[in-house]
């Protein structure tokens, strides 16, 4: 079972990734990632990491693709036009993802001592303590600063946005302008 | 010996120099603001001053006082201190420095007067006492360096005081560069010493070549001709005598200071300081004697068809200067030093009388112009003749005495000794010539062209012409050696101030700590009698000759000089000297300075360097100027192939290393 | 077909598939060339990482592994937060999406 869903999860991974690179209009691409995302929450079941997987569905693919596509909305990105390359992406950027690729895949070929995924174990196999339970109890005790700065980092993201996207002069601002090119 | 003493705060050795600093100071920096009775007071007191603490300290002047301020360098083996000496021979020669110096201060007082860079003129001179001070107190070679320097910075300033007159400015230069190639000699000789005795001071290097009989010859020889090349610069013996000429540019005063009493003659005391030296070679000793002879008939010669009354005085400065360096080739050196102070007397006392007659006539000084004036200025025409007969060498004056010494010990010097005799005895004979041809042109006959005398002679400048005419007489008799049977004389030599605590000993006698006892003698007073008369006979025969030439209305000079052209040309010229160092050496000089480093060096090579950094600069900033283009993307891609960069170095040499790590960790890990 | 049913998956694979995902992503990064598409890139890079984290803690037991995912998770959504009200004020200022437009920066 372990194999047939890890392999149909990662293809619908490989092809939403692929498909956000090959689409022009950028809502087809957060749809394509909210794709990918999914079949990610998933794979994590299948890696006994439950609680994870339910923060990919709520925070990632609910909240914060939900908050692309209401951007991509609100500034009407179209099709993206045709504009002049950069050709230093073209002749510096795709042998350094290649050489990316190449270095990680071999070290990770060539390691010795990684095991298999076995379905279905989780942190601990002790009875009665589950996933959530395990991490919460570090997250609380050990790390409890580290978890209040983030509320505190997440707090100056909102004042920080709410800062930034505002229009100059008042709740009524200036006349919106029409239509991103 | 050596003792250091204190004496108090002031007094001590260091306030010789301070006092003409500290007149400088004031003078340079506020003189053009404060009135001129206060810069004329600031200005007399700094010599006086020092002079003052010159006779305090020789009080003490049996023992050798030597004070040391502090050390100047130390750097492992090399150790040179501030010091200050004061033995027989710098306090002789503080004496004419600091007494000579401020009597002409006074003088210059007077002739200055009317000069709107009053101030900044004694704020020179006191910059130049201040200087030749050091350089005579100085303890070590490199201390005199210091004032030796200092001194030609000073001639230098003086010399081109009228710097609004191009002949002045380039006088000024003139002299600076010929003594710079002196100071050349001086520098080598002080490394040469500092490599073969390790120190610079007088006294040890004394000490280190008596203890060490082995020093003859060689090295020795070599230091001591560097140091001849120094003297020579600075005391202007032939071939570095040009510049003297040319600095009768600078007022008359400041010839009479410098270019004739004191700076000229720190050639004659560097010699004599560094005496061992010269003993310790016979060769460099005779070179000393025969540069000394060539310069003094050399420049005799010359002075025969001078015009100008500065330029007459400026050669027979040379000429006696030659002198001197012929007393100290003979290792007679005490006498070179006698001749030093007597022809400071009669020397200054010549120049600051043409400096009267300049003034008094409104500024010529072409002696065909003058004439007839020893009617309408007594005091300065009896003060000049008393300077022209101590110059001539005519007995009781100063002169006579001193050249006499240096005559007689060049005789008893050795075959070549006498051929040195005969040619001072030639010189003599030419000196008495042309001195008495200036002094027959310039106040006697009638007066030839409009100059008349329209300035009094103020007192200020009477005063010190009339002192030193008293020195000029008496000044010779301190020479007298009171066994010789002149008791007579014992009495009159004690009019002489100067006299009165060095127990009447002979002269020589008062320096023989400083400078050695001498040549061996050899001689007698019969010979010493014979020899003297013949000097005053070739004194005698060169007035005589002056009076047919000059004294009535004849044409016995134009005749002569149309009879020999070509020898009056050469002469007139000054043999052509001036020119042909110019095509010689400043020609070349100049050709190499615009075509090989003007062009080569600076242009091609050190432009062509800047040019090629600002180029490399702007080629590599255009270059780097692309990169960033604002363009994200092509950030993006940087950032990743940096990535790809950072990855690819850590990963591949440790790729196994990390691999069996994991295994271990598997391990740890339970699996 | 038993065989297949039971066959485990090797854990290389979970990180080949995050290797991939993430080059997906830099290439992304590269090609695109709107801005918001661009930035759907970075996040795809960050969810790459993220299952690599995930994979490993599976492996080793290690709880810390998956609350590093967490906080990666919450870093993103702020980071996500931000960086789209960035974008607003630049197509605010700018009147374009398209990344080679915004280049104000060049030299």
């Amino acid at each position: 079972m372990h194999l047939i869903l890890f392999v149909v999860f990662a293809g619908f991974c490989l092809a939403g990734a692929i498909n956000l690179l090959l689409q022009s209009h950028p809502i087809n691409s957060a749809l394509s990632l909210i794709v990918v995302m999914t079949s990610l929450a998933v794979l994590y079941l299948l890696l006994g990491a439950e609680f994870l997987a339910a923060a990919q569905v709520i925070v990632y693919a609910g909240a914060i693709m939900v908050l692309f596509i209401f951007v991509v909305m609100l500034l009407n990105a179209g099709r993206e036009e045709h504009t002049l390359g950069s050709r230093t992406a073209r002749s510096v950027g795709f042998p350094a993802v290649v050489a990316i690729l190449a270095v990680i895949a071999t070290v990770i070929l060539k390691a010795q001592g990684l095991g298999v995924a076995t379905l279905g174990e989780g942190l601990t196999n002790a009875q009665g303590s589950t996933n959530i339970e395990v991490l919460s109890r570090v997250l609380f005790r050990e790390l409890l600063l580290p978890f209040e700065v983030t509320s505190i980092l997440i707090l100056i993201a909102i004042l920080g946005a709410v800062a930034l996207a505002s229009r100059g002069d008042g709740p009524h601002g200036n006349r919106e302008r029409t239509g991103g090119e | 010996m050596t003792v250091l003493l204190h004496h108090g705060f002031l007094f001590n050795l260091w306030f010789i120099p301070l006092a003409p600093f500290v007149g400088f100071l004031v003078n340079g920096i506020f003189g053009r603001h404060l009135p001129k009775w206060l810069v004329t007071a600031v200005a007399l007191l700094a010599p006086l001053a020092s002079f003052s603490a010159v006779l305090y300290e020789s009080n003490f002047s049996l023992y050798t006082q030597t004070e040391i301020f502090g050390t100047w360098i130390n750097i492992g083996a090399l150790h040179i201190d501030f010091s200050f000496v004061l033995d027989q021979l710098s306090l002789v020669m503080l004496l004419v420095v600091t007494g000579v110096g401020f009597l002409i201060h006074v003088y210059s007082a007077g002739y200055m007067h009317d000069d709107e860079g009053y101030a900044r003129y004694f704020s020179y001179l006191n910059l130049f006492l201040f200087f030749m001070t050091v350089l005579v107190l100085a303890g070590n070679a490199l201390v005199m360096f210091v004032g030796w320097e200092g001194v030609g910075l000073a001639s230098y300033l003086l010399i081109g005081f009228c710097f609004q007159k191009n002949s002045a400015a380039d006088a000024g230069k003139k002299a600076f560069i010929v003594n710079r190639i002196g100071d050349f000699g001086f520098l080598i000789a002080m490394f040469l010493l500092l490599a073969n005795f390790g120190t610079l001071t007088f006294t040890e290097i004394a000490m280190k070549l008596g203890q060490d009989p082995g020093w003859q010859g060689g090295v020795v020889t070599v230091i001591a001709l560097c140091l001849l090349l120094g003297a020579a610069g600075k005391s202007a013996q032939v071939p570095l005598y040009v510049w003297l000429p040319d600095a009768m540019e600078g007022p008359t005063p400041v010839s009479a200071l410098i270019h004739a009493a004191t700076m000229v003659t720190a050639g004659v005391y560097m010699i004599a300081r560094t005496h061992v030296l010269f003993d310790h070679s016979p060769f460099a000793l005779s070179v000393v004697a025969i540069v000394g002879a060539a310069t003094a008939i050399f420049a005799a010669t010359i002075g025969l068809v001078q015009n100008d009354i500065k330029r007459v005085l400026a050669y027979s400065t040379i000429s006696q200067l030659g002198y001197m360096f012929l007393g100290c080739g003979v290792a007679a050196y005490s006498a070179a030093i006698f001749h030093l102070v007597t022809h400071a007397f009669f020397k200054a006392l010549l120049f600051l009388a043409a400096g009267s007659v300049i003034h008094a006539i409104g500024g010529e000084q072409d002696l065909r112009r003058m004439g007839g004036l020893w009617k309408k200025m007594p005091v300065t025409f009896a003060v000049a003749t008393v300077g022209v007969l101590a110059i001539a060498g005519f007995p009781p004056f100063a002169g006579f005495f001193s050249k006499d010494a240096i005559l007689y010990a060049a005789y008893l010097h050795g075959a070549s000794g006498k051929a040195l005799w005969f040619v001072g005895v030639v010189t003599a004979l030419l000196t008495s010539f042309y001195m008495f041809r200036l002094w027959y042109l310039a106040f006697l006959g009638q007066p030839r062209g409009e100059a008349a005398p329209h300035h009094s002679t103020p007192w200020s400048m009477l005063a010190p012409l009339v002192i030193l005419a008293l020195l000029s007489i008496c000044g010779g008799w301190i020479g007298i050696d009171r066994t010789a049977g002149s008791t007579g004389l014992s009495g009159l030599s004690n009019l002489s101030g100067l006299v009165n605590w060095i127990n009447m000993e002979r002269f020589s006698g008062l320096l023989a700590p400083a400078v050695g006892a001498g040549a061996a003698g050899g001689g007698s007073a019969q010979l010493e009698l014979i020899l003297s008369g013949a000097a005053v006979g070739g004194a005698l025969l060169g007035w005589l000759l002056a009076h047919l030439f000059y004294r009535q209305k004849s044409t016995l000079p134009v005749r002569v000089a149309a009879a020999l052209p070509a020898g009056y040309k050469l002469l007139a010229n000054k043999y052509y000297v001036d020119e042909f160092y110019g095509a010689a050496v400043v020609k070349p000089l100049l050709a190499i300075s615009t075509y090989l480093l003007g062009w080569v060096v600076d242009k091609a090579l050190l432009g062509g360097a800047a040019w090629l950094i600002g180029g490399i600069a702007t080629f590599a900033g255009a270059l780097l100027q692309r990169w960033q283009s604002g363009n994200i993307r092509s950030y993006a891609a940087w950032l990743a192939a940096g990535a790809a960069a950072v990855l690819l170095f850590l990963v591949v040499p440790w790729a196994t290393a990390w691999a069996a790590s994991l295994e271990f960790v598997g391990k740890m890990a339970g699996h | 077909m038993s065989s297949l049913l039971t066959q485990e998956v090797p854990i290389s694979w979970y990180l080949l598939l995050s290797a991939v995902l993430f080059s997906l992503g830099v290439a992304g990064f590269l090609i695109k060339r709107n801005l918001i598409t661009v930035f759907m890139s970075i996040e795809l890079m960050l969810n790459a990482v993220n299952l690599s984290f995930v994979t490993f803690a599976h492996q080793w037991h290690a709880v810390k592994g998956q609350i590093f995912v967490f906080f990666v998770m919450v870093v993103a959504a702020a980071e996500a937060a931000v960086g789209l009200a960035i974008i607003i004020a630049v197509f605010r200022a700018r009147a374009t999406l398209a990344v080679d437009r915004i280049d104000l920066m060049k030299l």
